[in-house]
C-alpha cells in the first residue's frame, strides 16, 4: 500500500502543475497513534516528494510540558536531590530527521531562527542561577531527554530516491508523551527554506488504559474506593479458593 | 508479553510481575509475613516510580490482609477491641503519613525518604531476626521455661485504662493508640502493612498473647492500608489498579505454594533465611544511595515551586 502511495505521489509530481513546482509534499502513514494495553512503542512512516532539488529536514515536536531539573548533591555520603531548576513550556518530545548532514547545507542562522536541532531549542529557565549554571542544567535536560528517547536528531535518516522521493520511519518509544504533535517539513535549497509543510499528529491513550487514567485523575476518590473494593473482593476470592483445596 | 500500566505510565513484562507476586506470595506463605516490605523495594528495583510502588502496594496489602484475617477469625484469634483501638491510631497515622508523603513529593525528596526508611527498618529487622534465629538454633535442645503472662513496666502506669478480654489485658489505651499512629505513618510512607513492626510491638510492648497477635494485626492492617490506598489515590494519584491486580493474582498463587512448603521446613532456619534476604534487599538500597549516580542531574515533572 505504501509503495502504491509513493508511486501515486511520484506520478503526481511528474504531472504536477507548475504552481506546485516550488513545494514539498509530505504525509504520514497515520495521524493518530493509539496507546493501548500492549503498547511497546511504534513507528509512523513519513513520506513525501520534492520537486527534484534541495534537501529535506523534518522536525517532530511534541506537546509542551514543564520540567524540573535537579542536581544530586552528596550530603554525608548519600546522594540527595538538590533544588529544582524549572523549565517551562518545553517540548516533551523533539526529533529532527534530515536527508544528510545539516552542517553541509543548513546555515546556523536558519537553524536558530526555526529551532531546528536540539541545540537551537528555546529552553529557558527563570530560576536564579548563573548563566554557566543554567547552561549546565539545560545540557542535563537535553541529555536526560535523549537517554529516554524523547529528544534526538538523526541526519541521513530520510532516504531520498531519484532526488525527489523521501521516506523514513519515525520511532516513538513506549514512554512517549501523549498529546498533539506537530510534524514540520522544510525544503531547503541554497541555504534557504523554500517550502514548509506542517501536519498534526495525535498520540493518545485509548481503551481501558485511558479510562483508568482518566478516572484516577478526575474522580480520584471514586477510584480510590473502587481500588479498595477490588482488593477486598480479591482477598475474599483468594481465601475461598484456598479453603476448597 | 507486555502490558502498559496506566498510572505508572510504563510497559512491564506481565510474566515478571506475576513471578514477583508469586515469589513474594510464597515467602509470605512460608513466613507468615505480609511481604510488603519486600515487594515495594523490588517494584522500585524494576523501575516502577517509588511513589507508585508505595501507593499500589498499600492497595495489594488490603487484599492479602482480608484473605489472611478470615483464617484467624475462624479460629477466634482476633481481638476486635484491641484491633479497633489500634486501627483508630492507624487511621490517624496513615492520614498524617499520606499528608507527609505529599509534602515530601512536592519537595522532591519522597524517593530519598522512602529509601532511607527502608534502610533503617530492613536493616534493624533483618539484623534482629538473624541474631534471634542463630540463638534459637543454638538453644533448640534446651527445654523452655514457663514464662509470665507478660512483663510489667512503666507503660502500665499510664491513665485511661481499658480491659481487653481476648488479650487478657488491662492497660491504658494510650499505648495501643500511639503504636497505631506510628505504624500508620510507616504504612503510608513505605507502602507496607506494618505487621513487621506491629507484631513485635504487640508482643513486647503491649504483652498480648502470641496466639491473637497475627490475627489482630491483620485485622487492623486492612483498615489502615484501605485508608492509605484511598488517600494516596485521592491526593497523590499513585495507586495503579492494573499493577495491583497483577500482583494480587501472583500473591494468591504464591501463598498456597508457600503454606505447603513452609510446613515441611524448620522454623529457625527459615527465619535465618528470611533475615538474610531482608538484609540483601537492604544492602542493595544502601548501595544505590551511596554510589555516584551515572548522571548527577535528574528530571522531575515540573510546575513545582
Amino acid at each position: 500500500m505504501i509503495r502504491g502511495l509513493l508511486l501515486a505521489f511520484s506520478l503526481f509530481t511528474v504531472f504536477a502543475p507548475t504552481a506546485h513546482a516550488q513545494g514539498v509534499i509530505v504525509d504520514l502513514s497515520k495521524n493518530f497513534v493509539a496507546i493501548t494495553a500492549g503498547f511497546t512503542g511504534t513507528e509512523v512512516l513519513l513520506f513525501g516528494t520534492t520537486s527534484g532539488y534541495g534537501e529535506v529536514v523534518v522536525v517532530i515536536e511534541g506537546p509542551k510540558q514543564d520540567l524540573a531539573v535537579r542536581r544530586k548533591e552528596n550530603i554525608a555520603g548519600i546522594w540527595v536531590n538538590g533544588q529544582p531548576v524549572n523549565f517551562e513550556n518545553i517540548p516533551a518530545f523533539y526529533q529532527v530527521l534530515s536527508t544528510s548532514s545539516l552542517d553541509e547545507w543548513l546555515p546556523l542562522s536558519v537553524r536558530e531562527a526555526n529551532q531546528i536541532g536540539v541545540e537551537y531549542l528555546d529552553l529557558e529557565t527563570h530560576a536564579k542561577v548563573s548563566p554557566p549554571e543554567a547552561a549546565e542544567y539545560r545540557a542535563a535536560l537535553i541529555r536526560n531527554k535523549q537517554r529516554i528517547g524523547h529528544y534526538g536528531q538523526i541526519e541521513g535518516r530520510l532516504k531520498l530516491t531519484d532526488g525527489r522521493l523521501f521516506r523514513s520511519n519515525v520511532s516513538f518509544p513506549a514512554n512517549v508523551p501523549v498529546g498533539i504533535y506537530e510534524v514540520r517539513t522544510y525544503l531547503v535549497d541554497k541555504g534557504k527554506i523554500v517550502s514548509t509543510k506542517s501536519m498534526p499528529l495525535t498520540i493518545n491513550k485509548i481503551g481501558i488504559e485511558a479510562d483508568v487514567f482518566r478516572v484516577a485523575h478526575q474522580h480520584s476518590a471514586l477510584y480510590g474506593l473502587a481500588a479498595i473494593v477490588i482488593a477486598v473482593l480479591a482477598g475474599l476470592g483468594g481465601n475461598a479458593l484456598f479453603r476448597k483445596r | 508479553m507486555y502490558l502498559y500500566l496506566p498510572i505508572a505510565e510504563l510497559s512491564v513484562n506481565v510474566l515478571v510481575i506475576l513471578g514477583l507476586g508469586i515469589g513474594v506470595g510464597t515467602l509470605s506463605g512460608i513466613f507468615g509475613v505480609g511481604g510488603g516490605f519486600l515487594m515495594t523495594p523490588l517494584l522500585i528495583f524494576l523501575g516502577i516510580p517509588p511513589a507508585v510502588a508505595v501507593g499500589t502496594e498499600a492497595n495489594q496489602i488490603v487484599a492479602s490482609s482480608v484473605s489472611g484475617v478470615l483464617a484467624h477469625w475462624r479460629r477466634g484469634n482476633v481481638d476486635f477491641k484491641m484491633g479497633s483501638v489500634l486501627l483508630v491510631g492507624g487511621v490517624v497515622g496513615s492520614t498524617f503519613g499520606v499528608w507527609l508523603f505529599r509534602l515530601l513529593k512536592d519537595l522532591g525528596q519522597i524517593d530519598l525518604v522512602i529509601m532511607l526508611s527502608y534502610v533503617v527498618f530492613l536493616g534493624t529487622i533483618g539484623f534482629l531476626m538473624l541474631i534471634e534465629s542463630i540463638r534459637a538454633m543454638q538453644i533448640a535442645r534446651t527445654p523452655a521455661r514457663r514464662r509470665k503472662l507478660h512483663q510489667h513496666n512503666f507503660l502500665h502506669g499510664l491513665p485511661f485504662k481499658m480491659r481487653f478480654r481476648r488479650s487478657k489485658l488491662y492497660i491504658s489505651v494510650l499505648l495501643p493508640l500511639l503504636i497505631g499512629v506510628f505504624v500508620g505513618i510507616l504504612s503510608a510512607i513505605m507502602g507496607v502493612g506494618g505487621g513487621f513492626v506491629m507484631v513485635p510491638a504487640m508482643i513486647y510492648l503491649l504483652g498480648m498473647p502470641t496466639a491473637v497477635v497475627v490475627g489482630t494485626s491483620l485485622f487492623q492492617i486492612i483498615f489502615v492500608t484501605a485508608n492509605a490506598t484511598f488517600l494516596q489515590a485521592t491526593f497523590n494519584q499513585t495507586v495503579d489498579v492494573v499493577l495491583a491486580i497483577l500482583l494480587l493474582v501472583g500473591a494468591v498463587i504464591g501463598a498456597q505454594i508457600g503454606t505447603r512448603v513452609g510446613s515441611k521446613l524448620r522454623g529457625e532456619q527459615l527465619r535465618g533465611l528470611l533475615a538474610l534476604m531482608v538484609l540483601a534487599v537492604c544492602g542493595k538500597i544502601v548501595y544505590d544511595l551511596l554510589i555516584t549516580p551515572q548522571d548527577l542531574y535528574i528530571l522531575a515533572s515540573g510546575g513545582g515551586h
